[in-house]
């Protein structure tokens, strides 16, 4: 496959010394350096500039105003009563704001359980995701050895593998272990996945093999160039995998959903399933419990939603 | 597959001129005496290498061959045996493949995940590619915008589906008033009827995923150089023609990618099915994967929900291998 996208990934190995300049949302390119991309009505100065340039952000206030109606909607229903949030016309603003709806979802579900189990089981197979997955990219991308390609080959083929179509063998194996309705089986599960070792190799390979070159000349062992040289060097990218990890497993339903039966394990995602198919008319509470399985992700992103683009981008670069 | 010809980076360039220099200055000590050595040597470092290598793969090796790769060959040997929660296994040829074939639920499952897939895939690509094109240029506040499209991906599927579910509600949900007030009179059901359930939800998966492919879009778009843009213009192209002649011919590796993404996401979808309408109303959004779950782990049929998951496995390579084929007969 050809790359597609080069520049952001050298970028991203300066990302240290340009973080205040690039704050949004945009896989940190050249986009500084060049001119801007198609839509540019000509040079500056132009007469038709200002009018499509106040076009442009009519377009894209739209846009985001229409993306964004579903969040609004859930955030004002969460604080309406059960039968004001089906209304014609729809109310935007709450007649009476019931902000005892957040107080009251605590008693109602366990939810600070489910919140501690998302919160356990994330920060786990992120840590060992992580610590596993660079570990490894390091011998795919830093030693040779005989055998390496094939097992990475295996690893880069499993990716294509949708992984509905061997959750089933999954599931017996833990069964035999006797580990279904357990934490431990989705740790196992998800915490050696292929997607981390690739992420990194692709990031150590922008790191030039003279620095672990001179690295062993001076003595280091491989584990130290590994834990001293190249883990500092990639700090951006491991960023990006952690968070990305860390997301992915708290938002993830399947997982809990097909291993986990006991309520004590739930995580969130499946304590908000189920209190929607138990209360399916307590509509603002099931809003409000949306709300706030939805908040510890949106803080997580806003702080480091550079990396989480990094990471997206550089999956995409083959 | 992996090259990667990105101009290296200035702080490790520059780390490797450092460390470089006081490399050099070793090696130059030490120079003679290391002619000598002889080629058991040479072995015996090589092995080391091979034994260091090793153990750097192996602990994320370990978890994965025995939870990813073994699944996968155990899928492969598992469809073409008789075998559930209460027998062993039995070699049963091609029958579990017969009895899909005669079964209905897997026509309508297969023929409800084709539909998806030709309903998510263009729509999230058109989306993402607009998307990226508009948010790709010198603006104040971009960001913003950026970050707008974005989060409904990383949002959880469980809250997406709650909230679309109640948005697509047929009597006072706000789409349909939306729609009543446009003038229609008789909106849809959306997931309460089966015509309408499997459009809600590839609507609702639009929505989730086109800020991803976005992000990878502009990712693509940022890697045109500028110079085909001015030279599109001194030759007097319009802004239409730039696009189609410049932006979209230089997007096809992109492109490649994000549609080779879109097809395994397709055809594996799973979660926001299985939240937003447990594949109802009837069986109108049952799809592959709900039906390898349903039948293998919910009844336990691990043969015969195998033989389904092979099934699944072999669409994607096959869809995937003829992508690969386009694209190279294209790049020539």
């Amino acid at each position: 496959m050809k790359t597609t996208a080069l520049p952001k990934d050298s970028d991203s190995l300066t990302a240290e010394s340009s973080r205040s300049s690039d704050r949004g949302i945009a896989p940190a390119g050249p986009r500084r350096r060049g001119p801007a991309g198609p839509g540019r009505p000509g040079g500056p100065g132009r007469p038709g500039r200002i009018i499509s340039r106040a076009m442009l952000y009519v377009v894209l206030t739209v846009l985001s105003a229409a993306v964004l109606v579903p969040f609004i909607w859930m955030l004002v229903s969460s604080l309406k009563a059960d039968s004001e949030v089906f209304t014609a016309p729809i109310q935007w603003i709450p007649k009476s704001f019931h902000w005892e709806n957040f107080a009251d979802i605590w008693t109602e579900i366990p939810l600070w359980t489910y919140l501690g189990n998302s919160l356990f089981l994330s920060v786990v197979i992120t840590a060992l995701q992580v610590l596993t997955g660079s570990f490894a990219a390091y011998g795919f991308a830093k030693v040779r050895f005989p055998g390496r390609d094939v097992v990475f080959m295996a690893y880069i083929a499993t990716i294509a593998v949708p992984w509905q179509a061997y959750m089933v063998p999954q599931y017996i194996i833990m069964q035999k272990l006797g580990l279904v309705n357990t934490h431990l089986s989705l740790i196992l599960l998800q915490a050696f996945g292929a997607f981390g070792v690739f992420l990194m190799r692709q990031y150590y390979l922008t790191i030039p093999d003279e620095v672990s070159e001179a690295a062993r000349l001076d003595g280091l062992s491989e584990y130290g160039i590994w834990a001293r040289i190249v883990l500092p060097l990639s700090k951006p990218a491991l960023a990006s995998l952690a968070l990305l990890t860390f997301v992915n497993t708290w938002n993830d339903y399947m997982g809990p959903f097909i291993y986990l039966t006991d309520n004590n394990l739930w995580t969130v995602q499946l304590g908000l399933r189920s209190f929607v198919g138990m209360y399916s008319s307590e509509y603002a509470m099931i809003m409000t419990g949306s709300v706030l399985s939805v908040l510890p992700i949106l803080v997580v992103f806003l702080l480091g939603q550079r990396y989480f683009v990094q990471g997206i981008a550089t999956s995409g670069m083959k | 597959m992996s090259e990667i010809s990105g101009a290296p980076a200035t702080a490790p360039a520059a780390a490797t001129a450092a460390a470089g220099a006081t490399a050099l200055d070793k090696t130059s000590g030490a120079g003679g005496p290391g002619k000598t050595s002889n080629t058991a040597a040479l072995k015996r470092r090589r092995r080391r290498t091979a034994l260091v290598g090793w153990s750097f793969i192996l602990p994320n090796l370990l978890g994965f061959a025995a939870l990813t790769l073994v699944p996968v060959v155990a899928t492969l040997l598992l469809s073409f045996t008789d075998w559930n929660s209460y027998n062993t296994p039995q070699w049963i040829g091609f029958d579990n493949f017969r009895r899909m074939w005669d079964n209905d639920n897997f026509w309508t499952a297969l023929s409800n995940t084709s539909w998806y897939a030709a309903g998510h895939i263009p729509l999230t690509m058109a989306a993402s590619l607009g998307l990226a094109v508009l948010l790709n240029q010198k603006l104040r506040g971009v960001a913003f915008f950026r970050t707008a499209f974005f989060f409904p991906y990383i949002t959880s599927l469980v809250a997406v589906a709650v909230v679309w579910n109640m948005l697509f509600n047929p009597d006072a949900g706000p789409v349909n008033q939306l729609l009543k007030a446009v003038g229609m009179a008789h909106p849809p059901g959306w997931t309460t009827d089966t015509d309408w359930a499997l459009p809600a939800v590839i609507i609702t998966s639009v929505w989730r995923d086109m800020g991803y492919y976005m992000v990878l879009y502009l990712a693509g778009l940022q890697a045109i150089p500028a110079e085909l843009y001015e030279a599109a213009r001194v030759d007097g192209a319009g802004a239409w023609k730039r696009f189609w002649h410049v932006t979209v011919p230089s997007l096809r590796p992109t492109t490649f990618f994000v549609l080779v993404m879109l097809t395994v996401s397709s055809f594996k979808v799973f979660d926001l099915v299985q939240v937003m309408t447990e594949g109802g109303p009837g069986r109108s959004t049952l799809v592959l994967s709900q039906l390898i779950f349903r039948e293998g782990i919910t009844q336990g049929r691990f043969g015969y929900s195998s033989a389904i998951s092979l099934v699944l496995f072999v669409i994607v390579l096959i869809i995937t291998v003829t992508q690969f084929r386009f694209q190279r007969r294209n790049e020539r």
